[in-house]
């Protein structure tokens, strides 16, 4: 394949993989916090109707951004009221909010559907980087969400792991009674981890309209935030492993839009499929095998309720 | 004179129905091991509770190295250097050891220091012998290194005054030595260790000074040195028993049913639950097992209602080896079972009592009409079924979930024997049940017996055991260490057996009904 | 002095809650529903008026309203069935995407059989594939506890892009310039219709297993077990229920009723397979089964309810409102059904304590 095309395609697989990606490290410290959050697709598409609403309004794209990031974060607070101050299902909710997510999105864009943004995201060169050969054009001619979605990646890995919040955020998620135990409140740390889920999947969401497209239409997200939801076990809860996961998964839609232009091959669909597949296989062996050590939280999905033991 | 680091005054505790601590003077001092002995309901798990924060005494004062306290929590004990191990571990498992260590501890800032942490912690583990490898997960520690960690936890916070609860029960032989290093250790250094304990043999080993309690009371309290084995077991058991309670009748025993023979069972947390059990039961008698609860009398009962798998030896139901048989199939060899887990094993939460009264045989040909059920006869079985053994209630419709917990627990019964079982087994038949409830289940047992069943109990209270049992078969650390007829055995000798003392050192005590 | 809000477990749920609290669901949701017609500039009541006429308005809208329902019935039906186990099948899509594929290639490839072989056939299809379908989670779960909500979830979407990959492929209508649906199926794989409407008799079908539901869960042994697994699984071990194999046995018959509902959508409506055959009824499914408290008959209901709003969104759309209006009423009525529910376990406590 010529140089140039290649180019072109890894740079896009990158930019395919940048709302995944926020959605992901949403859904991912969610999760690790032990809510299951199946609402991230309604919080990106609300995301990105707001984001692009404000970025319409008032002709900045990081009001937008801002917006996005609170309007995601607000149906995160719902389906967090729900789970834990409510004990209810979290399947179940995680859905309605989707839907819900999904309605009000259309509801508000409606006027705004086909709209140009006059300023989306646009490449920023990093000086001196971008004009490496190869590597410049892929990695250094991104926009800032691009470069703001790793380094959120790389902050959440510090966090988790080199943190306090960080560590009681994966004892809740593993053991809520002996972090209760030692004085941790497993309600507060799941609605912030919840709540910043949804502010990231905003942003997930927000990086579609505001940049990728740029712009807004019905249903923009076509499933991003089940395959995030996907990513998230795919990546074994690792936020650095994350954003691997999200490139190769961006591959495979860049790839695939790439080869239904190119005249539908019907391989497009069997290449969608991988990234489905294989986070099943990754579910089953990491459950049949290596739970412990891969940290699947072992409270994910289960309310916590102090009296029942 | 030494001031005592702990000085529990007049504590007084009631729960519903119960009193668990009635006027109780105990005190700690520094530098010492200070062994809490007593039964089953003898009010030492409540007390300790007390001093860690957990309730709030009714009655008393408390008073921590001098000073008098009143905890709001364990968080609130905990910073006036109280802490407590529990026998379920507390601890997150997918993290390392100086993890846990830290998880919790405020005013530390943002960051984790891990290195800071490990230091600290290997500095105490050092100072402590308690040998554990900061950095080590988890997960791959085995359960004695596990309890270390708990107590590093609670060094790490500062305890001064540590409570372990029935430390020894999942630990092997050596893991109780090292931790009995352990604890000499610290007390070297000043700190104070309450032991909550049944275990004769340790507590004459490792404790300075000993507490007994007794239905809810002190029965005395001295230092190790002046206290016998035999003084201590009279003291934790011994009393009157009015004759007419005791089972007196010359029974004729029947061919042996059931036989166990040098069973193995794994229990919930890796350990061996049971080791080497081997026991026979006979038709038309009742073998109740004494003992604390803890020493695997439930992953008994489990075991052989086909609960639990036979990880050694053999179980035998008529000269038939049913070891891997599952529970249906024991079912229909006539074995029934009232579990300890009475709504959430033996009842089926929120069905209707109906529903829950056939939960063992519904599929039997008569309830159907073809596929479906036939609720009509179905009705009038479990009707019959409550009014015989008299379980009271509204309507068999509702949930169980109405049913009182002496009826509950007759339901259940009712249901096991109305199957005419062969052997029936049933584990703390009266506990948590009025008197009167608890007399009818005397009564529906001792009936039972009558019609030839077999029946093999766990109890909780020694009075139950003497008026039930025509053998009594004790229970120690996963096993059987004795065996003997109602008629040829006292409190006493129970007692001793229960608290770990081996058989042989018993045996010449005097035959003497008291 | 300190007032404390204290949740305290009923021994058994609120009679009066049981039927107060969808009602007000339903309320709350029409309510939030207005704010946000209020956003967009429409009139609320105007709104709400020519969706209920759009849907029920006249017998051509009613019928039409049937015909959105019967698929949700049958789906919510096969969802209720695994969620009484307590297993969360999400999979409803997939498994009907499956079952209309099956159905599918039987109509393309044997077509000329008489119309009722054609039909049984492909109603066994339909079940058997998507059967199948979640047969591959029951065992998953059943044996190494692999968690079955992703995985259904999962396996959704891989039986979307397969239907695709037939229908922008090997399967395409050649005259269909393009577009991804397959050739018209002959006549003998219509499902007849009832009456002059295109109501099928995929209506009849769903009324019986809603029947059928009922008397197994209520009257057969199975459904006994299955009412005791989803409880307790320790109760149902001493019961001596094997819970692993009711556990695949249920996630087969869940994914072939689904299976089903996409089987009654090729034959009885399309009449090909095309690409997006299902507008989420997976989903929506999920919604009536939990609005319909897995109980069959007011699944039936609910589904009958939920067509009407999916019809009615359609006619409020050709005034100009957006048809996303519906999936905020859908959304809003889970969500409060959701918060509300914790009113029918628990029960509000006030009480003053003094400050400690």
């Amino acid at each position: 394949m010529e140089m140039s095309i290649l180019i072109a395609f890894l740079a896009a697989t990158i930019v395919a993989g940048t709302s995944i990606l926020l959605a992901a490290l949403g859904e991912l410290i969610a999760e690790r916090s032990g809510i299951l959050n199946l609402g991230v697709e309604g919080m990106m598409l609300v995301g990105a109707v707001t984001g692009f609403l404000m970025a319409i309004k008032t002709g900045n794209h990081w009001y937008g951004l801002l917006a996005a990031m609170l309007a995601g974060g607000l149906l995160a607070a719902l389906h967090a009221f729900i789970c834990v101050t409510m004990r209810g299902n979290q399947v179940v909710s995680g859905l309605a909010l989707t839907i819900l997510g999904t309605g009000i999105s259309g509801v508000v864009g409606k006027a705004y559907q086909g709209v140009p943004l006059s300023n989306p995201f646009k490449a920023v060169h990093i000086p001196g980087l971008a004009d490496i050969p190869v590597l410049g054009p892929i990695l250094f001619r991104q926009d800032a969400l691009v470069y703001c979605s790793i380094l959120i990646a790389i902050i959440i890995w510090y966090v988790f792991y080199r943190s306090r919040w960080g560590l009681s955020i994966r004892a809740v998620g593993q053991n809520p009674a002996a972090a209760d135990a030692v004085g941790i409140s497993v309600s507060r740390v799941r609605y912030c981890c919840t709540i910043l889920g949804g502010v990231l999947a905003g942003m997930g969401g927000a990086y579609l309209s505001l940049a990728y497209a740029p712009s807004w239409q019905e249903n923009m997200t076509a499933g991003r935030g089940w395959i995030a939801v996907a990513l998230v076990i795919f990546a074994l809860w690792n936020p650095l492993r994350a954003i691997m996961g999200a490139y190769l998964f961006g591959g495979v839609e860049a790839l695939t839009f790439r080869l239904q232009i190119i005249g539908i091959s019907i391989s497009s669909f069997y290449l969608a499929m991988l990234p489905y597949l294989l986070t099943i296989l990754v579910l089953a062996l990491v459950t049949i095998r290596l739970r412990q050590e891969t940290g699947t939280p072992a409270a994910l999905g289960l309310a916590y309720d102090r009296e029942e033991r | 004179m030494r001031v005592p680091i702990i000085e529990m005054t007049g504590i007084g505790k009631s729960f519903p129905g119960v009193i668990a601590n009635e006027d109780i003077t105990f005190k700690v001092y520094g530098g010492e091991i200070h062994a809490l002995l007593g039964e089953n309901g003898a009010g030492k798990s409540t007390l300790m509770s007390i001093l860690a924060g957990l309730y709030r005494p009714d009655a008393g004062i408390i008073k921590v190295k001098g000073q008098m306290v009143q905890f709001h929590s364990p968080r609130h004990a905990l910073a006036s250097g109280v802490g407590m191990i529990y026998q379920h571990l507390r601890l997150v498992d997918n993290l390392t050891v100086a993890e846990n260590i830290a998880l919790g501890v405020s005013g530390q800032g943002f960051f984790l220091n891990r290195i800071e942490i490990e230091a600290a912690s290997q500095k105490l583990s050092d100072q402590f012998g308690l040998d554990v490898n900061p950095r080590a997960k988890v997960s791959q520690l085995s359960l004695g290194e596990q309890q270390r960690v708990e107590i590093l936890k609670m060094l790490y916070r500062g305890c001064d005054i540590l409570i372990l609860d029935e430390p020894t029960t999942v630990l092997t032989p050596r893991e109780t030595r090292e931790l009995f290093k352990v604890l000499r250790l610290m007390t070297q250094q000043g700190k104070a260790i309450i032991l909550i304990t049944h275990k004769l043999n340790e507590v004459k080993t490792i404790a300075d000074s000993i507490t007994v309690l007794r239905r809810g009371r002190v029965v005395g309290s001295a230092s190790n040195q002046d206290l016998t084995e035999q003084d201590l077991t009279r003291m934790m058991v011994a009393r009157a028993i009015s004759p007419e309670k005791i089972n007196r009748q010359r029974r004729q025993l029947g061919n042996p049913v059931l036989e166990l023979k040098n069973l193995g069972v794994i229990g919930d947390q890796g350990h061996w639950a049971i080791q080497n059990a081997s026991l026979t039961i006979g038709r038309g008698e009742i073998v109740a097992i004494a003992g604390v609860a803890g020493n695997g009398q439930r992953e008994l009962i489990e075991a052989i209602a086909g609960l639990r798998p036979v990880k050694s030896g053999q179980i035998t139901l008529a000269g038939e080896d049913i070891s891997a048989l599952d529970v249906r199939a024991r079912l229909r060899r006539g074995i029934n079972m009232v579990p300890e887990n009475r709504l959430g094993m033996g009842l089926v939460p929120n069905l209707s009592i109906m529903e829950n009264g056939i939960l063992r045989n519904y599929h039997n040909k008569d309830f159907y009409h073809g596929i479906f059920f036939d609720y009509k006869r179905m009705r009038d079985y479990v009707n019959k079924l409550v009014e015989k053994y008299n379980v009271q209630l509204a309507d068999i419709n509702h949930p169980v979930n109405y049913l009182s917990g002496g009826n509950l627990q007759k339901l259940l019964l009712a249901r096991e024997i109305s199957q005419a079982p062969q052997v029936l087994l049933a584990s703390y038949p009266v506990r948590g049940l009025d008197i009167a409830s608890a007399e009818a289940v005397f009564t529906i047992l001792q009936e039972e017996r009558e019609k030839g069943t077999a029946i093999l109990l766990v109890l909780e209270d020694l009075e139950d055991v003497f008026r039930l049992a025509d053998r009594i078969a004790v229970m120690f650390n996963g096993q059987i260490n004795a065996v003997l007829d109602v008629q040829n055995t006292d409190l006493e000798q129970i007692g001793s057996l229960m608290l770990g003392m081996s058989g042989e050192k018993v045996n010449g005590a005097e035959n003497q009904v008291n | 002095m300190v007032l404390r809000i204290r949740l305290i477990k009923r021994e058994q749920e609120s009679a009066v809650a049981r039927i107060t609290v969808p009602v007000l669901s339903v309320i709350s949701a029409l309510l939030f529903g207005w704010l946000f017609l209020f956003i967009y500039g429409a009139e609320a009541g105007e709104t709400y008026l020519k969706m209920y006429h759009g849907a029920l308005g006249t017998s051509y809208a009613f019928s039409e309203t049937l015909v959105k329902a019967i698929p949700l019935m049958l789906a919510g039906l096969a969802v209720s069935l695994a969620f009484r186990m307590k297993l969360w099948n999400i999979g409803a899509e997939g498994q009907l995407y499956m079952g209309a594929f099956a159905a599918s290639g039987i109509a393309l490839g044997w077509g000329n059989q008489p119309a009722w072989i054609l039909i049984t056939v492909m109603l066994l299809a339909g079940f058997i594939a998507g059967g199948l379908w979640g047969l591959i989670t029951g065992v998953l779960r059943a044996r190494w506890g692999v968690n079955e909500t992703i995985t259904t979830l999962l396996l959704n979407y891989v039986a979307i892009l397969w239907v695709d990959s037939l229908v922008y492929g090997p399967w395409r209508d050649p005259q269909s310039l393009g577009f991804p649906l397959t050739p018209r199926f002959s006549m003998n794989a219509y499902l007849p219709t009832l009456g002059d409407s295109r109501v099928h008799i995929g209506l009849l079908i769903a009324l019986l297993i809603a029947i059928i539901f009922y008397y197994l869960l209520n009257y057969t042994r199975w459904g006994y077990e299955m009412k005791v697994i989803g409880e307790s699984h320790l109760a149902a071990r001493y019961a001596g229920i094997n819970v692993p194999r009711n556990i695949m046995l249920v996630m087969l018959i869940s994914g072939g009723i689904a299976g089903i509902a996409g089987m009654i959508e090729v034959t009885g409506i399309t009449h090909r397979l095309q690409s997006g055959i299902s507008p989420g009824y997976g989903y929506t499914a999920i919604i009536v089964a939990w609005l319909g408290r897995l109980n069959p008959f007011a699944i039936i209901v609910v589904a009958f309810l939920m067509g009407a709003l999916l019809v009615g969104g359609f006619a409020a759309q050709s005034s100009g409102i957006p048809f996303s209006i519906v999936l905020i009423l859908q959304g809003s009525i889970l969500f409060f059904l959701l918060a509300g529910e914790i009113f029918l376990k628990y029960r509000l406590k006030l009480s003053r304590r003094a400050a400690e």
